[in-house]
């Protein structure tokens, strides 16, 4: 597998701020890498180092097995797609498409095919005559793609290029963009702070905390075996069992991650008191407490719904219990 | 191209500067910055130092040259009788014309703020801009002409069969005068003409700040209009107020055409230093004259500043 | 108090107001066709044209227009530049000194144009330089370096600075970024700018007093004219010409930045 992105140590720091913390990423040749994790934790200023827009404190980058280190964005066979979409406001669609063929020296004819056949990919086809400012959100994102993407790069960076769109056309893109991925067999670097968006996606996924990476992984590995407390809870929320629980139910002294949709409510298990109850829909949502902690358990419909302040008891199956990394606190 | 993901023979000359204005921001900005700072250090603040200097140094008075040492003597002939007379007589022409200024400019900054929509924004945008970037000079001459003695204003007056009213105030002192032309009255009018614009303009962009529903929701709790332009509108535009007579005041300490135009042979500060660094040579003491508007502007502006004026420039 | 309307009296008052400010212009327009040739006499006598056969033909009108036309476009286009580059460093980034660059490009505007005149007329004395068309021009660029930078910075700030790093990264270096990407976005603004500067410089007298010498701008040919007239009208003539000429400019100007946030020619 060829590495298509690989850092190495790398830190990036402000002043006294670590946006980035001694990193080390692997992004393999056609992988749909996603990064993951809440605003400051560092993964857009790693993007950022990709393509260019900042440089290392210290650690070094390769692209494609090749020293980044001093070399200018417009050096790099590497195309962003910008959360703002960046379109050009005083070109039209195809100029914006054109932009870096132009640049390149290609001429206005090939240069105008090509843009047309990216436009097309991104099932836009004949809007190269209007304006950005005629064009709505979803229909300026697939632009500012067309443009990176006719430039063939090697690798396509996403800065939560999904943001701004509503929650239907949200799933739409992610369909397409995971779809176009496949067909064109770019890698892709894909920077979220929604995680159904990164496991949905994503052939692995990074998670950020303040500047480091906790967790890498496929997504299911992600979802079901949270390394770290953090990752279970911001994935999916998962719920944490501190040491002293997950001692009564397994005997080891340890965090431990249970999903809410695998907890059980009856006469065994560790006591617990309804505290609240709501309805979601397809499942209960029933917020209990425990021994001194909150729990959360989905019971599917159809279950009996307890009543708040009930005394019951907790259980779930033993593959459904996740051992974690001991945690500092 | 290389066949590379990383381009390493894009090597032209230009690229290559861009390579290292990329590597060094900091290299950048210098380079933007160095141009503009150094003609505005060099000529604009060498010149301010160039000035200062020179208040510094003395006429020697029977050969008319200047001396070049430090001394303290030229300062202190501001305060002469007759000069610290021409420093309180501007101070003061400039306090009437910001205060009349402010007055007779807030309707129409007020108007323009709250109630002109659509063409109307734009004709009373277009008639405070023209007014105040059109010629200084032609303004002031059109005055000339409307207060001259046989002008239109006179005209109007004896029209209305009110000449007795005019000569009535021209009689009175200080303010009054041979004709209107050669009083002080005519200067302040002149005055207040010229700087009118400077004054709507902060005002306007101050009000405009000023959300409607604030007024609606001092109505809302029982305030009448009165109550609410007063505890509501005028402190909100306070700053616009003190924004707009920095430069009415400025600008009238140190005018120097309009009073020799239009005015009475008695002098203002501009004058002085107009007529000091002319043909009688004293430079220094032109210069002295000139470092008074900075001081009493500095002053000023530091006052402004702790009542946050700047926000409405 | 829930109407949107303005009560009268303060319509008329701010109608008032605004012919105020137009009156005096116009009333000059009407004594450039006056018959009477040695007083400012109301009403006008008689109406003729002959003022501006008469002001056609005086060589020294020509001179000193030719002289306020290099001087102002001379003076406009090291504003423009010195002003762009200003704008675009203050815009882009925090660096040590920023807020004192903002203030010293004001300084030329905001302190009294009789400071300026000195000053300058001290420096040239102190350092002996004399007289010349380039000292005229090095007094007006420097105050309308501040009327490129307002209108630029306001642009500047409008453009969004992802599009720099857009550009970039699909491949275009700095310079090319300027070219196809910056220019474009400012060019309107830089416009409007460089056309309130030429107005500025066009119309200035008070620091070209200090700076000029023997030389006649249009501005001191009128001034001389005001002190001690030699043809009344024919001066008439020159200023309606003038207050046309300046007009052209502000009215592109605003036309330019007209639909922004900043119009150009708040910032004087």
């Amino acid at each position: 597998m060829t590495s298509a992105v690989s850092f190495t140590g790398v830190s990036r720091h402000f002043g006294s701020v670590r946006a980035v913390d001694e990193v080390d990423i692997n992004i393999a040749e056609g992988e749909f890498f996603a990064m993951l994790g809440p605003s400051g934790s560092g993964k857009t200023t790693c993007l950022r180092l990709i393509a260019g827009f900042e440089q290392p404190t210290a650690g070094e980058i390769s692209i494609f097995s090749q020293p980044a280190q001093g070399v200018p964005p417009y050096k790099r066979h590497v195309n962003t797609v910008f959360q703002d979409y960046a379109l050009f406001p005083h070109l039209n669609v195809l100029d914006n498409v054109a932009y870096g063929l132009m640049i390149a020296g290609m001429s206005k004819k090939e240069r105008h095919q090509a843009a047309e056949e990216a436009l097309e990919l991104v099932a836009l086809p004949g809007y190269g005559g209007r304006k950005p400012s005629e064009l709505s959100g979803g229909q300026r994102q697939r632009v500012a793609l067309a443009r990176a993407l006719v430039n063939k790069p090697k690798v396509l960076l996403l800065d939560e290029p999904l943001g701004a769109l509503d929650l239907k056309l949200r799933e739409q893109m992610q369909e397409e963009l995971k779809a176009l991925q496949r067909k064109l067999g770019i890698t892709f670097v894909f920077v979220t702070h929604d995680q159904g968006e990164a496991l949905s996606m994503a052939d692995r996924v990074a998670v950020f905390n303040e500047g480091k990476i906790v967790q890498v992984g496929k997504p299911e590995d992600i979802y079901y075996r949270p390394e770290v407390p953090f990752v279970a809870d911001f994935v999916g929320s998962s719920n944490v069992l501190p040491p002293h629980v997950t001692e009564k139910t397994k005997g080891i002294w340890a965090n431990a991650a249970v999903r809410p949709e695998a907890v059980r409510l009856g006469e065994e298990g560790l006591p617990a008191t309804v505290r609240a109850t709501s309805f979601i829909g397809t499942s209960t949502r029933v917020s209990l407490e425990l021994d001194g902690i909150q729990m959360i358990a989905l019971l599917p419909k159809g279950q009996a719904i307890p009543p708040v302040g009930e005394h019951t008891h907790v259980s779930w199956a033993d593959d459904d219990i996740h051992l974690m990394e001991q945690a500092d606190e | 191209m290389s066949d590379g993901v990383l381009d390493t023979d894009r090597n032209g000359v230009l690229t290559r500067i861009s390579d290292t204005l990329w590597r060094n921001p900091r290299l950048t900005i210098l380079l933007l910055i160095a141009p503009p700072a150094l003609w505005l250090g060099v000529v604009y603040l060498g010149s301010l130092f160039a000035l200062l200097a020179q208040s510094f140094f003395s006429i020697d008075e029977f050969s008319g040259l200047i001396i070049y040492e430090f001394t303290l003597k030229t300062y202190s002939e501001l305060f002469t009788p007759a000069n610290f007379d021409i420093i309180v007589r501007t101070f003061l022409m400039a306090s009437a014309v910001t205060i009349a200024a402010a007055i007779v400019s807030f309707p129409i900054a007020y108007y323009a703020a709250r109630y002109a929509r659509g063409k109307w924004k734009a004709i009373f945008y277009l008639g405070v801009m023209l007014p105040l970037w059109s010629s200084y000079l032609v303004k002031v001459y059109s005055w000339k002409l409307i207060l001259a003695k046989e002008g239109i204003l006179n005209w109007l007056f004896e029209t209305l069969h009110l000449s007795w009213l005019l000569e009535a105030y021209l009689s009175l002192p200080i303010i009054g005068g041979n004709s209107l032309s050669v009083s002080w009255t005519g200067t302040f009018l002149v005055f207040l003409y010229v700087w009118l614009p400077f004054m709507i303009l902060p005002i306007q962009a101050a009000l405009e700040r000023v959300p409607p529903s604030m007024m609606e929701a001092s109505g809302d709790l029982g305030a009448t209009p009165g109550q609410s332009f007063r505890h509501v509108l005028l402190p909100l535009a306070l700053p616009g107020v003190i924004a707009g007579s920095i430069f009415t005041f400025s600008l009238t300490l140190g005018d120097y055409i309009i009073p020799q135009i239009v005015g009475s042979s008695r002098r203002f500060i501009g004058q002085a230093v107009y007529a000091y660094q002319g043909t009688a040579g004293n430079i220094p003491l032109a210069a002295a004259f000139a470092v008074v508007p900075i001081v009493i502007m500095g002053i000023y502006l530091w006052i402004a500043k702790r009542k946050g004026a700047f926000d409405a420039l | 108090m829930h109407s949107d309307r303005a009560s009268t009296g303060l319509k008329i008052a701010a109608g008032l107001g605004l012919a105020f400010m137009h009156l005096p212009i116009l009333l000059i327009f009407v004594y450039a066709f006056t018959t009477e040739d040695k007083s400012y006499q109301w009403p006008p006598p008689g109406l003729t044209l002959k003022w501006f056969g008469v002001t056609w033909n005086r060589p020294d009108v020509w001179e000193a227009l030719a002289l306020s036309a290099k001087v102002a476009s001379i003076s406009t286009v090291i504003a423009l530049i010195l002003g762009t580059l200003c704008a675009a460093a203050v815009s882009r980034t925090r660096f040590f000194g920023r807020e004192a660059i903002s203030l010293l490009v004001i300084l030329p505007i905001a302190l009294p144009g009789i400071v300026t005149g000195i000053s300058l007329r001290s420096a040239f004395n102190l350092a002996d330089i004399p007289f010349s068309f380039w000292t005229i021009v090095l007094g007006h660029a420097t105050f309308c370096i501040v009327v490129v930078y307002n209108n630029a910075v306001a642009r500047f700030r409008r453009t969004s600075g992802s599009l720099v790093e857009a550009s970039m990264d699909l491949g275009a270096t700095s310079f090319q970024t300027f070219r196809h990407v910056i220019l474009p976005n400012i060019s309107t603004a830089l416009l409007a700018g460089g056309m309130l500067a030429f107005a500025l410089s066009f119309d200035e007298v008070i620091v070209t007093t200090f700076t000029a010498g023997q030389q006649q701008t249009l501005p001191i040919w009128m001034l001389e004219e005001l002190v001690r007239p030699r043809q009344r009208p024919v001066t008439n003539v020159v200023a309606m010409v003038v207050v046309i000429v300046t007009f052209l400019p502000i009215l592109g100007a605003y036309y330019l930045t007209r639909g922004t946030d900043t119009v150009a020619g708040q910032g004087k």
